[in-house]
């Protein structure tokens, strides 16, 4: 009787995570559904004359996946409190890291599967011909939610622990999104626009990097944040 | 660590805190007093800007404590998380505070002068404005984080955490706001290579500016860090006599 | 896994919450086999003394020691130990026998199915397994808690108040489950208010007050009765 290694410990923990997720299903419903509603509302408050929807498209996106996200985030961590789910995992043989990489794969999945919507629907409300491009900001979609998820789901679980838990997630992790929201609404309006792909390297390699040292950073950091 | 012994209840702190404002505080206060009256009286006004200019010596200097602040802060997270000393996280509180003050003084008065000079009360595009903004949000969110914990060594720990994090994250801000508006930021005058632009006296009442918010800023620090100490001796005075 | 070195050994352990002492200097050695009940009233650490045991915190002072090795610091011990705690610590929207699997599958138990329906047998709620936890009743979620909490054998378990909410069927069900396992060797902590219960499976029972073990005794040859007023006058406030 081994106990599973590192990565199988953290696929278990992400299954787990996502088919209640999607038993209840509540989470990822009312993140489509702001997402949406959000997306569409936005439209309303610019003046289409001055600025036309193509342009604002990017800028839109992201303030509405930020958002989005933070609702899906704030969950991930909330179900393990509920009946001390959390010990069963901390007093089994599986590692620390194990479990931040779990939850973050299961809200990476849950992120991904939230602009699987979100994009669809940013296209079809803001007009925008996007078809060859669709790639690339795909791709830089999944870069920044990358990022984002690593520091929402650490966030998340020390949030848990605290009085203040809805109001603390945001607030922490607003600024840590601040770099990736710059550099994927930068990088994503160039490409949009058509302007050379070189334009967008600098912004696509901050992203990078942001996310090779946050994802380090944070499961490196995850252990700490639990009782000792 | 062993919990403090504790005695009589109606026994004062022990002798070992020092005051909270002492020889040190009132010399630093002296110090901001004599820089503005020399800032003020004595120091001939910009040429160009008129008395509007004499913000600088508050301005400019606000962010030096401020970011030295926030790397002691980031400083003691690390020390923490490596030697569990309550005397690192007491310090990095205190740090932090004090950051928040002077970049508040900061952004309040760059948003005065840049009301004066440029027009607007606030520019996008003035770097450092909008680095020490983001920073702003980064150390209150760090104090309130702290506010919502009871547990000291929780507290501790998560500090630790997020200090570590803030300052892997400030060389990230700093690139992000310099990639996103390639604007021309105006040079800062003392340290340009070559003749500076100000004349001698202003440059001498502007270097000074620096090391009297700096002693300051240790002033504050010292004091906030006494005070801490003193909470946690009446905290554990109370949780005895309970 | 029987082995000749004590099951669990404590040696001074303290567990303070900041200026509080929730342990305050444990001494504590269990072989396997063994069953200690441990009594006290609300407050006195039996709660705290588990965790400490099981990983979950470490101690501020003395030496923890499970199988001869730090369940804190080493993740092979923690694969010998089960806990059972006032809180369930399952997952509501999963039903019983996914719970019970996906605790099987952190231990790398082999066929977890099939350990799952075993454990669930013993705590005779298989009929109940497709059901989802917060379907059942506080009782059969108890239960249902239990057969998480061993489906990987453990040599080291520790139950905190296992009995509460469990009626009689459960309450039977648990007691030839501890039995079981005595036979097996492994050793139990059990903490629990009901002097009967205790003493039922128990071969050593002690008293914890304030954070401090105050009294041991060997269960052979102890008469309920007498226990009982011993416990009720050094428990009650005068």
């Amino acid at each position: 009787m081994t106990p599973p290694g590192t990565l199988r410990a953290a696929w278990l923990v992400a299954r787990k995570d996502l088919t209640i997720e999607f038993r209840t299903r509540t989470a990822f419903l009312s993140a489509v559904v702001f997402a949406v509603l959000a997306l569409a509302i936005f439209y309303f408050t610019w003046d289409e004359s001055i600025v036309t929807a193509a342009d604002r498209a990017p800028g839109v996106l992201w303030v509405v996946l930020t958002f989005s996200a933070l609702l899906g985030l704030q969950r991930s961590f909330g179900i393990e409190e509920h009946d001390r789910a959390i010990d069963a995992l901390l007093i089994s043989p599986i590692s620390r890291e194990s479990i931040y990489l779990g939850k973050a794969i299961g809200n990476l999945v849950f992120l991904c599967a939230l602009q699987a919507v979100a994009l669809p629907a940013l296209i079809v409300f803001y007009n925008l011909h996007i078809a060859s491009a669709i790639l690339a900001v795909s791709g830089i979609l999944f870069l920044a939610v990358l990022g984002i998820v690593a520091i929402g789901t650490l966030f998340s679980a020390m949030a848990v622990n605290t009085r203040l838990a809805e109001l603390l997630l945001p607030m922490l992790s607003l600024p840590f999104f601040v770099p990736l929201l710059m550099c994927a609404a930068a990088a994503t309006s160039r490409i949009i626009s058509g302007a050379p792909a070189s334009s967008a390297r600098p912004y696509l390699n901050l992203l990078v990097a942001f996310d090779v040292v946050f994802v380090v950073a944070c499961t490196l950091a995850f252990p700490y944040t639990l009782e000792e | 660590m062993t919990p403090p012994v504790s005695r009589a209840t109606n026994e004062r702190a022990s002798p070992e805190v020092k005051p909270v404002l002492d020889w040190f505080f009132w010399l630093a206060v002296l110090g901001v007093v004599a820089l503005y009256v020399r800032a003020i009286l004595f120091t001939p006004m910009d040429a160009m800007q008129g008395n509007a200019q004499k913000i600088y010596y508050v301005h400019i200097a606000a962010w030096l404590p401020a970011y030295f602040a926030i790397g002691v802060m980031a400083l003691m997270s690390i020390v923490y998380l490596w030697l569990h000393d309550e005397r690192a996280d007491r310090l990095g509180e205190a740090c932090a505070e004090v950051a928040l003050v002077f970049l508040t003084v900061g952004l309040t008065t760059g948003a005065i002068w840049a009301r004066v000079i440029w027009g607007a009360w606030w520019v996008w595009w003035e770097m450092r404005l909008t680095l020490a903004l983001f920073l702003w949000f980064v150390v209150a969110g760090y104090l309130v984080m702290r506010g919502a914990i009871d547990e000291e060594h929780q507290r501790a720990r998560y500090s630790a955490v997020l200090g570590v994090l803030s300052a892997l994250l400030i060389p990230f801000i700093h690139l992000s706001v310099y990639l996103f508006q390639a604007r021309i930021h105006p040079m800062p005058v003392a340290l340009q290579p070559g003749k500076p632009k100000m004349s001698d006296e202003m440059l001498v009442t502007f270097l000074s500016s620096f090391v009297v918010f700096t002693v300051l800023a240790i002033a504050f620090v010292r004091g906030r860090y006494r005070l801490a100490l003193l909470r946690e001796r009446v905290q554990a005075q109370l949780e005895a006599g309970a | 896994m029987p082995s000749a070195s004590p099951a669990v050994e404590l040696q001074g352990v303290v567990r303070a919450f900041g200026r509080r002492r929730a342990v305050d200097g444990v001494d504590l050695t269990l072989a396997p086999g063994d069953c200690l009940a441990l009594f006290g009233p609300n407050g006195a650490g039996k709660t705290t003394l588990l965790r400490v045991i099981a990983g979950l915190l470490r101690p501020t002072k003395g030496s923890v020691r499970v199988e001869g090795k730090s369940a804190r610091d080493d993740a092979d011990v923690r694969q010998h130990v089960g806990l059972i705690s006032h809180q369930s610590m399952l997952y509501r929207a999963l039903t019983a026998a996914e719970n019970v699997e996906f605790a099987a599958k952190l231990y790398g138990v082999s066929d977890p199915a099939a350990a799952a329906r075993r454990a669930l047998e013993r705590m005779r709620i298989l009929d109940r397994r497709d059901t989802p936890v917060r379907a059942l009743s506080r009782g059969l979620q108890q239960r249902v808690s239990i057969a998480r909490a061993i489906v990987h054998e453990p040599s080291v378990v520790l139950l905190d108040e296992p009995y509460t909410g469990l009626d009689a069927a459960g309450g039977a069900a648990l007691t030839d489950m501890l039995r079981l396992l005595r036979h097996a060797q492994a050793a139990l902590v059990l903490v629990t208010h009901n002097i009967d219960e205790g003493l039922e499976v128990a071969t050593r029972a002690a008293v914890m007050l304030a954070g401090k073990i105050v009294r041991l005794d060997d269960c052979a040859g102890v008469d309920r009765v007498e226990y009982q007023s011993m416990y009720r006058t050094m428990v009650v406030p005068a």
